[in-house]
């Protein structure tokens, strides 16, 4: 039996100690009527060595050569030493550390994530993460809804060069609590926010500006300006950040007069793969004059009754295993997992690491741009600065070019008139340290046949 | 010692990385950072030197029997693990094209269909990314269909007080108020209490069952009789839903809507307290409503072809939750094991379980502990009250579980269900032998011994793990959340 230690011994003893027959009597509170029969649309069980081969066979239907699609999960190198370590049993298969004192590796480990997670988005204080970058942000907003004093509003400014699921996501998770999502267009010449673009928002009361930097173009915003101008109409800022860009761009703490208030973000790039969508990690700080409105798990360093230093989960009457119906949100879990692999990402590349790796990702982005604007009929679309991450406009429908591309093995970016069929022929590009010259090189090949195979 | 206090400036892994300067940047000079990242700086074997280091100091089911209740903390196979890290899959982009990703959609197809057969839903969405997560879709797509049937006075959502706590946080996010229903003596939901609760006013009963008493709620078609003839719909959370796999189907009970914690009951791993995995079920009332994307299947030329459904397919969809396929990989572990299992497999889960879980307590229960629930039958799990103990002998459920981690157990769940005084949750799970059930309830007895003879032992414990009992209020009070230099 699979996973089921009992030998038909161990059952007998096990039976007769409980005074009952079979098994089949331990469930005889259950109404008959509701016992279920078979299960008869699961296969029967297979072993690890056929379950292997299934599931290789199947991954290798998904495998493609190269791959330059970026919009919010990004393919960095990883380190080996870094999964080798979070694949250990004694993390892997902990539990939530409330069992503090047989939970120190977990605890300590994301205090440092904390710490370097403060650091890097130059902020006061972190949490332990949340799920995912989306849903970080729809928590912020929630947050920045209680936080802020000086508005009534449950109104918040987005930018309309927002990640389209994050704006999704957030729609989703915050219509049911009555909170409005107030879109502001982007400039379509820079593919920006401009400050011009605000001025129809003077005046009136907004919990909070989201500013997503860079923004779902790749483009950097003047966080600076936006930062300033939501302070001065009593609103909070927060800050949707890629962290590999912050080694380079000035950090969130740093923007315009007083920094931003509440900063999230994708923790995907810091050492985990691309792979589907998940798990990946949810970060989250913010000024510590706000701790108490942060949700989910936030550890503290304290002292143990001989007076060596230990950390524990703190604040813990914001959540909701204590609260209940007035807790800050419903979640219970972090990503904690992911947050080993991103800490222990961190540690090993340290800032010299994670800026070539910026610098690098940067470098190939504007090298494939000067490529790219050889091709007859490609140009730009926004006159923005990117980082790692360009709008191409093509001469004819992007899913025609991406799709051409696929059959040669190269996935060449995401078809932006998914988003906006005025952009339907656009792609976003993404170049990370993971593309060398020659694959620069292929994906400009590339994209010159299949743009005239299009005939456009 | 934290990684920062043996970080060394000029000192890096220089093999993780090409350094690199920038070229012919275009980054506008105002916006470049001045100040350092401030990450530590170390070298790889002091890397992996210390986080090995830290990973000890943690217990794990890898290491030892951990009968938390409620988290179900049965082992993870590695298989599952090996399957879900396959290269194609870790590469596969979640934006990558429906035509270049035939392998994980098949995948994710057939969880779907395992999942609805183990639970009798009509349709399932994997996406929540925790259960937490799936609680908050099963609760929207309650309100969406009271909305959408234009029936908006239902504001208000029914829990038994025995529920985890996520139930009335999800329910307040999902902007209901609670009403809380109260539970017997003898664990059932107080029917007549329901009944004078329920009306024109009510969305849907939020319940578990078995519930966190450990006991199958026995009158749970007449439960949910009361709730549809109000109107209202009725949520399954499927914590515990380990106690009863291949044994009953939520659907069967009558709940439209359950979310499942992947976590649990198909055993990927905890993570130190996530990743999760919270897919939701639906039955027909609520199938309009599921939250995408979800995978479907058509047949082209006589081959299977999966594609994503998105809003266009199921217009009435609460939507998405989050940026792309909740968590991924953590679906690909779950398909994993219920290959390994099978159906055979699915059916023991539940039996063998609830064995382990009966024999504990009536062997404990012998040994002198009382049984909260002593004329039920266990569930998966069960809860002891060591009120008896706290008030006679001034030792309490807290020192009890303290003192577990000395004779190298994880403690159970304390003070959860909150209904009964001084309480640990024990689920043992199906995975752990006989040996070490005896061995678990051997220390038990003793620490009772010691409770009796030598209380300040148990009341100061533990003594073995890396650090005592921690000052909770300092950490409180004197919040430190970061480490700076001076520290």
């Amino acid at each position: 039996m699979p996973f089921v230690p009992h030998t038909s011994q161990d059952e007998e003893l096990m039976l007769d100690a409980i005074g009952v027959e079979s098994i089949e009597d331990l469930f005889d509170e259950i109404p008959p009527a509701l016992r279920a029969g078979v299960l008869a649309n699961t296969p029967a069980g297979i072993s690890e060595q056929a379950l292997l081969r299934l599931m290789s066979d199947r991954s290798k239907k998904d495998e493609v050569d190269l791959c330059f699609i970026g919009a919010g999960a990004y393919q960095h190198h990883i380190p080996s030493a870094v999964w080798d370590l979070v694949t250990r049993g004694e993390f892997m298969t902990a539990y939530t550390p409330y069992q503090a004192e047989a939970s120190q590796g977990t605890l300590q480990l994301i205090y440092e994530f904390q710490t370097m997670i403060t650091r890097l988005t130059a902020m006061e204080v972190a949490n332990a993460s949340v799920y995912d970058g989306a849903s970080a942000l729809a928590e912020a907003i929630l947050m920045a809804v209680r936080a802020n004093r000086k508005s009534k509003s449950r109104n918040v400014l987005v930018p309309g060069n927002l990640h389209p699921s994050y704006l999704s996501t957030c729609r989703n998770i915050l219509h049911n609590q009555k909170i409005n999502l107030q879109v502001i267009p982007y400039d379509q010449q820079s593919g920006c926010i401009k400050q011009e673009d605000l001025q129809a928002f003077e005046g009136e009361d907004f919990a909070a500006l989201v500013i997503q930097y860079p923004n779902f173009f790749g483009g950097l915003e003047m966080a600076d300006e936006l930062t300033t101008w939501a302070h001065s109409q009593g609103q909070l800022v927060i800050g949707v950040v890629n962290p590999t860009a912050l080694a380079l761009l000035a950090p969130p703490g740093t923007w315009g007069d007083t920094g931003a208030d509440i900063v999230v973000g994708e923790g995907q790039p810091l050492g985990i793969p691309v792979a589907s969508g998940g798990p990946y990690l949810g970060f989250m700080c913010c000024k510590q004059a706000i701790v108490r409105q942060m949700p989910g798990r936030i550890i503290g360093k304290t002292l143990d009754l001989d007076g060596k230093v230990g950390f524990a989960l703190t604040l813990q009457a914001r959540e909701q295993h204590i609260r209940r119906a007035k807790a800050t949100s419903n979640i219970c879990t972090n990503q904690g997992l992911l947050v080993t692999a991103a800490t222990i990402y961190m540690s090993l590349i340290g800032d010299q690491g994670l800026r070539s790796i910026a610098s690098q990702s940067h470098n190939g982005t504007v090298q494939l741009i000067g490529k790219a604007l050889e091709i007859k009929g490609i140009t730009r679309r926004f006159t923005s600065p990117v980082f790692h991450e360009v709008v191409l406009e093509l001469p004819c429908r992007a899913s025609q070019v991406l799709q051409q591309m696929c059959t040669q093995g190269i996935l060449g970016g995401y078809d932006l008139g998914q988003m906006d069929a005025a952009l339907e022929n656009c792609i976003l590009v993404n170049v990370t340290e993971t593309k060398t010259p020659q694959d620069i090189e292929d994906f400009i090949t590339s994209l010159r046949a299949a743009v005239e195979v299009a005939a456009c | 010692m934290l990684i920062y206090e043996i970080s060394s400036e000029g000192r890096s892994a220089t093999a993780q990385y090409e350094a690199c300067e920038l070229e012919n940047s275009e980054l506008p000079t105002a916006q470049l950072r001045v100040s350092p990242i401030g990450l530590p700086a170390v070298s790889e074997l002091q890397v992996v030197r210390h986080y090995t280091g830290l990973s000890k100091k943690n217990f794990s089911i890898d290491g030892e029997f951990y009968p938390l209740g409620s988290c179900t903390m049965k082992y993870n196979p590695r298989g599952a693990l090996a399957g879900a890290h396959m290269p194609g899959f870790l590469a596969r982009h979640p934006l990558a094209p429906e035509n270049v990703s035939q392998g994980y959609l098949s995948c994710l197809y057939d969880l779907q269909e395992y999942l609805k057969d183990v639970t009798g839903m009509r349709a399932v969405s994997l996406t929540p990314m925790a259960g937490a997560q799936g609680e908050f879709a099963g609760v929207a797509m309650i309100r969406a269909y009271h909305d959408k049937a234009g029936d908006s006075e239902r504001t208000e959502i029914l829990i038994p007080n025995a529920a985890h706590g996520t139930n009335p946080a999800t329910a307040v996010m999902c902007g209901y108020t609670v009403r809380e229903v109260p539970v017997t003596k003898e664990g059932d939901v107080d029917v007549d209490a329901l009944k004078a609760a329920v009306g024109p006013q009510t969305a849907g009963l939020m319940m578990t069952n078995p519930s966190t008493c450990g006991v199958f709620e026995r009158k749970i078609q007449e439960i949910a009789e009361i709730v549809h003839d109000a109107g209202g719909l009725l949520y399954y959370d499927g914590a515990n839903l380990n106690a009863i796999l291949g044994k009953v189907k939520p659907g069967d009970m009558g709940f439209d809507v359950m979310h499942m914690n992947l976590h649990k009951t198909f055993a990927t791993p905890h993570g130190g307290g996530g990743p999760g995995a919270g897919p939701v079920g639906v039955g027909k009332r609520l199938e309009p409503f599921v939250p995408t994307p979800i995978v479907g299947k058509r047949s082209t030329n006589g081959e299977d072809e999966y594609y994503w459904m998105s809003d266009k397919d199921i217009p009435d969809t609460i939507g998405n939750l989050s940026a792309f396929m909740g968590n991924a990989g953590i679906l690909l572990r779950a398909f994993a094991y219920a290959r390994l299992l099978g159906n055979q497999g699915m059916h023991r889960v539940g039996e063998y379980a609830t064995l382990n879980a009966n024999y504990m307590a009536t062997k404990m229960a012998a040994a002198g502990f009382k049984l909260a629930y002593p004329n039920r039958r266990a569930t998966h799990e069960f809860v002891v009250s060591m009120s008896q103990e706290a008030k006679e002998l001034n030792v309490n459920a807290m020192d009890f579980a303290k003192r577990l981690l000395d004779y190298g157990y994880h403690a159970p769940t304390t003070y959860f269900p909150l209904l009964v005084p001084e309480a640990l949750l024990i689920e043992p799970t199906e995975t752990e032998s006989k040996e070490e059930l005896d061995g678990f309830i051997e220390a038990m007895t003793q620490i009772l011994q010691e409770a009796k003879e030598t209380p300040e032992l148990v009341r100061s414990a533990p003594i073995t793990t890396p650090v005592k009992r921690l000052d909770d209020v300092k950490a409180a009070r004197e919040l430190n959340l970061a480490w700076k230099a001076a520290d």
